[in-house]
């Protein structure tokens, strides 16, 4: 809306003085499945536009749906991790809606009866475990995807025509739904982002989808609402859409808290509504409002037959399921040698599969976490964006690590690297040739080097020659300033000494 | 009139096969006869005479080189609008879709082709395939060719007037509620609705998902089994398809039309007959049981109590289903698109109603809005899931019925063709037209129509109609051959010779 | 069964995205009533112990492999489009939920 004007929001403390938060997470998962969910279309992302669409998938009058095998049984594994029941027999319904990206205006879904239900997920805040429980997981398809044109552009106000892609439509998609959470307080925010993060590495170790937020193969929407400390009663919930990165889930939270705390403190009500969250500006805005006149009018999907998981199958998914997250993070802590403290942080940065793969890729366990939880949780701080979302992959960190394990590169140099890897320079390799950063191992011009600043240096040589070895780091110091820091400091301070003794 | 346009289908493939004709010879009368009679009949809302032409050509490049791709490759045939062909407009009758020119083919078209038979064109039908009559096409109705001032059934009328009319040797209907044997049974020709899932609905526009079927539309009992044999059996692109070998049809044909029905047990359905049928029609049907029983059957009452709410349970489901599946249609992607009068700059929701009000014709909008009702929150369990229960009882009546009968019989239709307008604004009358066949759809079970006579009060054809257990069709093909030839006998020749002759508007 | 109002068809026509004129309400309302009458005997007929049938033959599982399949080209794709821009469909400005 453009009048928009900036709510009252109370501080966070005092909004829990008085308030308890209830929190609901739903998470769209696209799942990495080859085709669609009732059709042979590819799924890959970014392809151009309807190139990646059939008769089904657009709708067109007389196509019919077929369920794909693999997403059925990615939808019961995810089930299983999330320690739900898996329902012996169901069915997807029809939600019937009008809307341009969605090809039938329905969409195929399941609605009363979704293939698993009942579960949980323990989420650790602050070194306390929390458990988050399951309502459902159901399957359901996505839709097209919009641009709006015209007006301020690509916002759908004031827009003067849309342009619909629907390589997207028909995408397999599994909806989890938490039951309320409720007795958080204060770590509400903390509680969400934690749930969110763990599920995102859940199905990363499931291997069931990309859950690249920033692509939308994982899509959380935020339900809040307020009631007075120490009641029973749960007050009115909005519900907060397009909140797309885990820093957001949390800063969504906390801002709905001190909204609907100050709404509440004024006397007036929550509004049961749709909000957007506005990720640069950390605010949410008003959608649509929830009317009771919005009728889906749900039916069993006439064209497919219930699906029946026979038990067998079940329990050798169930048999097959990765060891489920506590169990995993025990196990690699002992693995890798971390205290706790270095644990709860990797975890806490949501880094645990990204040290995983840089140690499976290469790196010491040190390493791999020394990289992610400094120099690139502050790259991800500065850049707004979660550690998973920067563009280097876990094969990239540790390959600039042996880099500087075999002496090609230094720390120093090292942090250039991996400017030039996010800035889309290519590989590692590349950038280190592209950039010219190697360290310099020509033994002739570091000896050279090394000469000149002996002779530059009489007095501090002499000190050396005396056995003050201490001293070398000015020799070395000036051998670095004239190769421009590109050479391997160890190996300059051998060359000193050996000179020197 | 040439010849060849009277020859059954199973006589044109044995022509074809000895070498007396060849399929663009029998493409080109067929053409010819819609060019001589179809501006009086309107059976067809697209003929496509190049593509026909060059299909027989290939057919008969096949024969020549002793490669024939099935029976009846090179036998031409005719397409209910309702299913999608690739290159050739597909409408449903309907404004919404005119033009649409779909980018695939239907499961059963592309079996059609891969056969060898070249498509003529597409025939007429209710919009949607929502009626009785033909009359709710946007394209205008279909006449009977018995009667120009009749309707030819509903909603193939297009369809059963082609082959009635001897535009075309073959037809494809769909049957959601009788569309195939209700025409059938009116225009004195034969229609056959296979078991549910027995022939792919992919492709097939549908009206309501969980009744439609597709099938054969012909002026014989064996050339329905000859197409059946081509358009049917499992197809992957349809999940409701059923994945068994179909029953040796045409076998069952041949066996039937030997006329010998010695042990069959009839089963007479007592919901199915007397009040509200017409004289002549129920006359017919007394007389073609009779016939049987001479022959060697027995016969024997059976009651089906449920069969009085199927009407209503029909009226329930389908437009429960064919309001969201008409949902697509909404000027985004395909077809019409209307712009409001006096909106400036209208978003797209106001676009998708004022094209779904200017596109849909009365009885589809009927039925959308019947179908919103049905699914609303408050009234699901009333309506929709009450109907779905009801469908389980005429199931059950039909499970009983059919262990005390190798096959039920009824009239096809509960009158002879009406005139057109008669019913056109009196939706509950029009409704009872499908109250014989309606019950097969909500079972899934099979059936066929065969011509049973002229109905003395009028002239008009009858039809009587067999119904068979779920995959047992092979026993609507022997019963239903049986049929036609013990009254074939009687008669002299086929109920199609004592038809008018048809004075085309170019004749 | 209740009768159903002018009012209420407005309501549904709405919910089916479509704009009845003043006239067709008129006429189509008393219709729907009478269809709405003469399928009324329903609500009585199952006992509630009865199972819904959704499907005329009680199949299930029936799955697809995940194979990729070649679909349609864009150009089939967009061939009916009433208005197309950039290789996507063209439609109205859209109503509804920020983007």
């Amino acid at each position: 809306m453009t009048t928009t004007t900036t709510p009252e929001v109370l501080s966070f403390e005092e909004a829990l003085a008085r308030f308890d938060p209830t929190l609901g997470l739903e998470v769209h998962v696209e799942l990495n499945t080859a085709s669609k969910m009732f059709c042979s279309c590819a799924t890959v992302f970014g392809a151009e536009p309807n190139t990646q669409v059939c008769p089904v998938c657009l709708g067109l009058p007389g196509a019919m749906p077929v369920v794909n095998a693999t997403a059925v049984e990615s939808a019961i594994r995810i089930g299983l991790a999330l320690n739900c029941s898996i329902a012996s027999w169901c069915r997807f319904a029809r939600k019937n809606y009008f809307y341009p990206d969605m090809p039938k205006n329905f969409q195929t879904s399941q609605y009363d009866e979704p293939i698993a239900y009942d579960g949980w997920l323990d989420v650790e805040v602050d070194g306390e475990t929390v458990r988050v429980e399951i309502e459902r997981a159901h399957m359901e398809e996505d839709t097209g995807k919009s641009l709006h044109v015209g007006g301020a552009t690509g916002r759908i106000h004031g827009a003067d025509y849309s342009l619909v892609d629907y390589n997207r439509a028909g995408i397999p998609l599994i909806e989890i739904v938490t039951k309320p959470v409720r007795g958080t307080r204060e770590q509400a925010p903390a509680v969400a982002r934690a749930y969110v993060a763990q599920l995102r590495d859940l199905l990363l170790g499931l291997g069931v989808s990309d859950v690249r937020m920033e692509q939308g193969s994982l899509r959380c929407d935020v339900n809040l609402s307020l009631a007075p400390a120490g009641s029973e009663v749960l007050g009115t919930r909005t519900e907060t859409k397009n909140v797309n990165s885990l820093r957001s889930v949390e800063r969504a939270v906390r801002y709905e808290i001190g909204r609907q705390a100050a709404v509440l403190s004024s006397g007036s009500k929550v509004v049961q509504e749709t909000r957007h969250w506005h990720e640069d500006t950390g605010i949410t805005t008003s959608g649509r409002e929830k009317s009771d006149a919005e009728d889906y009018r749900y039916f069993p999907e006439p064209d497919l037959v219930p699906i029946a998981p026979e038990r067998e199958w079940v329990e050798r998914l169930r048999a097959a399921l990765p060891e489920p997250p506590r169990e995993r993070r025990a196990r690699l802590q002992q693995e890798w040698g971390f205290s706790d403290l270095e644990m709860r942080d990797t975890v806490g940065a949501g880094a645990l599969g990204l040290v995983e793969e840089t140690i499976a890729a290469g790196a010491s366990p040190a390493a791999a976490r020394k990289w992610w939880l400094s120099e690139m949780a502050r790259r991800a701080n500065e850049q707004g964006v979660d550690l998973a979302e920067l563009s280097v992959t876990p094969a990239e960190v540790a390959r600039v690590q042996a880099l500087v394990d075999e002496g090609k590169v230094n720390d120093k140099l090292a942090r250039q690297v991996f400017d030039g890897v996010l800035a889309g320079e290519g590989t590692p390799d590349a950038v280190v040739e592209k950039r010219g950063l190697a360290v310099v191992s020509d033994e002739g011009a570091l000896a050279a080097a090394v000469d000149r600043a002996i002779e530059a240096n009489p007095d501090v040589a002499a000190k050396i020659r005396d056995g003050k070895v201490a001293a070398a780091g000015a020799l070395i110091g000036a051998v670095m300033k004239e190769m421009r820091g590109q050479a391997d400091a160890g190996r300059v301070r051998e060359l000193v000494l050996a000179k020197l003794s | 009139m040439s010849d060849l346009i009277r020859r059954t289908a199973a006589e044109l493939a044995d022509a074809l096969v000895a070498g007396e004709t060849t399929s663009v010879e029998l493409t080109q009368a067929s053409l010819d006869r819609i060019a001589e009679v179809d501006s009086a009949v309107h059976a067809f809302l697209h003929v496509d005479a190049e593509g026909a032409l060059a299909a027989a050509r290939a057919a008969d490049a096949r024969r020549a080189s002793g490669a024939a791709a099935s029976a009846l490759d090179g036998v031409p045939i005719a397409v209910k609008d309702v299913l999608a062909t690739e290159g050739l407009p597909t409408t449903c009758g309907s404004r919404i879709l005119e033009g649409w020119v779909p980018p695939y083919d239907a499961t059963v078209v592309a079996r059609l082709r891969a056969a060898g038979l070249p498509i003529l064109g597409k025939t007429n039908m209710d919009e949607f395939a929502m009626g009785s009559s033909t009359e709710h096409s946007a394209y205008g109705p279909t006449h009977n060719p018995w009667d120009l001032d009749r309707i030819p059934g509903g909603s193939g009328g297009g369809s059963a007037a082609a082959v009635a009319a001897f535009e075309a040797p073959l037809a494809i209907g769909t049957d959601t509620g009788g569309s195939i044997r209700q025409p059938g049974a009116v225009t004195g020709t034969v229609g056959v609705k296979p078991t549910y899932g027995g022939v792919s609905r992919y492709g097939l526009v549908a009206l309501a998902n969980s009744l439609d079927q597709a099938g054969p539309v012909t002026r014989t009992v064996l050339d329905a089994a000859l197409l059946h044999e081509v358009i049917g059996g499992h197809d992957p692109l349809d999940s409701t398809s059923i994945d068994q070998p179909l029953p040796a049809l045409v076998a069952a044909a041949r066996q039937g039309a030997t006329g010998d029905v010695k042990g069959l047990r009839v089963g007479v359905v007592k919901e199915l007959t007397g009040e509200g049928y017409q004289a002549g029609v129920q006359q017919r049907f007394d007389e073609s049981v009779q016939l049987l029983v001479d022959a060697g059957a027995e016969v024997v009452e059976v009651s089906c109590p449920t069969f009085v709410h199927a009407l209503a349970t029909y009226y329930l489901i389908l437009p429960a289903e064919a309001s969201s599946n008409l949902a697509k249609f909404d000027a985004m992607r395909y077809g019409l698109r209307v712009l409001p009068e006096g909106v400036e700059a209208p978003s797209a929701e106001e676009v998708m109603r004022a094209t779904r009000d200017r596109g849909f014709g009365d009885e589809v909008k009927r039925r959308i809005i019947l179908g919103t009702y049905a699914l609303s929150s408050g009234y699901y369990d009333a309506y929709y899931g009450q109907a779905q229960k009801v469908r389980t009882l005429i199931a059950r009546d039909f499970a009983a019925a059919f262990e005390q009968a190798d096959v039920l019989l009824s009239p096809t239709a509960p009158t002879t063709a009406f005139r057109l307008g008669e019913k056109l604004d009196d939706p509950v009358a029009m409704y009872l037209n499908d109250l014989a066949t309606i019950p097969a759809n909500l079972a899934g079970v099979p059936g066929i129509s065969v011509p049973s006579g002229l109905a003395d009060e009028d002239g008009l054809p009858t039809g009587v109609q067999v119904l068979a257990p779920a995959l047992a069709d092979d026993r609507v093909y022997r019963v239903g051959a049986a049929l036609e030839t013990l009254l074939t006998d009687r008669w002299g020749g086929p109920l199609l010779d004592r038809a008018p002759a048809l004075e085309g508007a170019s004749a | 069964m209740p009768d159903i109002s002018r009012d209420e068809v407005s309501h549904l026509a709405d919910l089916a995205r479509i704009d009845l004129s003043e006239e067709e309400l008129d006429h189509l309302a008393p219709q729907l009533s009478v269809i709405l009458e003469s399928i009324a005997s329903i609500s009585e007929v199952a006992a509630d112990d009865v199972p819904p049938t959704s499907h005329a033959l009680p199949l299930t599982n029936v799955f697809r492999e995940d194979v990729v399949r070649p679909g349609l080209t864009a150009e089939q794709a967009l061939a009916g489009a009433p208005a197309v821009d950039q290789q996507r469909f063209m439609v109205p400005r859209i109503l509804g939920e920020e983007a």
